[in-house]
């Protein structure tokens, strides 16, 4: 492709389930990512629940989409950002979130670490290194 | 970069504002539109942060304010007052826009 | 719309998805492929499967270049290639054989 690649970041500010924005956050990354650019993930504020584990939505009849973080990584999205304050203010630890990986094509598959953990002064840089920024 | 980052919710009922205030960096700008304009008013809880963001300019959408009830006198010494044609020209000037929804 | 199974009526959207996923048996798969002049062989069988499990798994219908690079890992890259899954899908191994599985049309194939 000609085109120049571009850095989308997708800027998660919501939990999941009370309103849609979580999911159809989701849904719009990894219909991007069929765009050849360079995707990653910010969870921020109560982002960081999206992403908590042992998620179970029976009892409240909607679709557990927590799954579904963890096929990011077949989609090419393999950088996640998770903001140290956020999860500290929410008496959260990174133990309390699903282990997400992905695999390296190129090192055999390779299995590696997409969430990152950074400070909210790092969370500033990332952000401001983007092209393009989509919030949610 | 230099980013414009707005916010459109009031400061007193989501995160929006202040998580803005914290990832803002300096040579940057915020504009505050729909509820957000809550915050540029004077003798609020909002107005520390909004005086004390180093080297970030703050602008309030004059048509939110106005459509309020919040006359210009009200807002904080500093903040400046723009238009759409003034929002539109702020995205325009900057890298790109970071929406604090 | 709707597909007609073992006497029974299933609804299906206006691409000829399922509507439901539950409603899925194993000849759901047959019948839509005899409107689409497919006779499913075990190689079909195979990826139908696969696409289930992944469904099962992470709750999304992978979209088509997600599906070979993961039939490529499971099976082998004579198997992960497009030349390879578009000759057992000709209307599209990610749109098709999802629909054969039951599962909705996959997220990210546009």
């Amino acid at each position: 492709m000609s085109e120049e690649i571009k850095n989308f970041l997708y800027l998660n500010r919501r939990a999941p389930y009370g309103t849609i924005y979580a999911w159809e956050s989701l849904e719009v990354v990894l219909i991007g990512a069929a765009f050849d650019q360079k995707v990653s993930l910010a969870f921020v504020d109560d982002g960081v629940f999206q992403i908590v584990k042992g998620q179970k939505t029976e009892q409240i009849g909607m679709k557990n989409f927590s799954p579904t973080y963890s096929a990011l990584g077949d989609y090419d999205v393999n950088q996640l950002y998770v903001e140290r304050e956020s999860l500290e203010e929410r008496g959260l630890t990174v133990d309390d979130l699903m282990h997400l990986t992905w695999e390296d094509e190129d090192e055999d598959w390779a299995e590696k670490d997409s969430i990152r953990v950074v400070s909210r002064a790092e969370m500033a840089e990332i952000i401001t290194q983007q092209d393009v920024v989509f919030s949610f | 970069m230099s980013d414009l980052h707005t916010i459109n919710k009031s400061p007193f009922e989501k995160s929006s504002f202040d998580s803005c205030m914290e990832h803002v960096l300096e040579g940057s700008a915020v504009l505050l539109y729909e509820d957000g304009v809550y915050a540029a008013l004077k003798g609020t809880a909002a107005e520390g942060k909004v005086k004390s963001v180093q080297g970030v300019k703050v602008y309030a959408l004059g048509p939110d304010l106005n459509a309020r009830g919040l006359q210009e006198e009200r807002v904080i010494d500093g903040v400046e007052i723009v238009d759409y044609a003034g929002f539109v020209d702020l995205a325009a000037k900057h890298d790109k826009v970071v929406a604090w929804v | 719309m709707a597909i007609e199974v073992d006497g029974k009526v299933l609804e299906t959207d206006e691409e000829g998805y399922l509507v439901n996923l539950k409603d899925w048996v194993p000849a759901v798969a047959d019948e839509m492929a005899k409107e689409d002049d497919l006779v499913l062989t075990e190689e079909h069988w195979e990826i139908i499967n696969f696409l289930r499990e992944y469904y099962d798994e992470y709750q999304i219908a992978p979209a088509v270049r997600v599906l070979t690079k993961a039939v490529g890992k499971r099976m082998g890259k004579e198997k992960g290639n497009s030349k390879y899954l578009y000759s057992l899908f000709p209307y599209g191994p990610g749109k098709q054989a999802c629909r054969f599985a039951g599962l909705p049309k996959p997220t990210g194939c546009i």
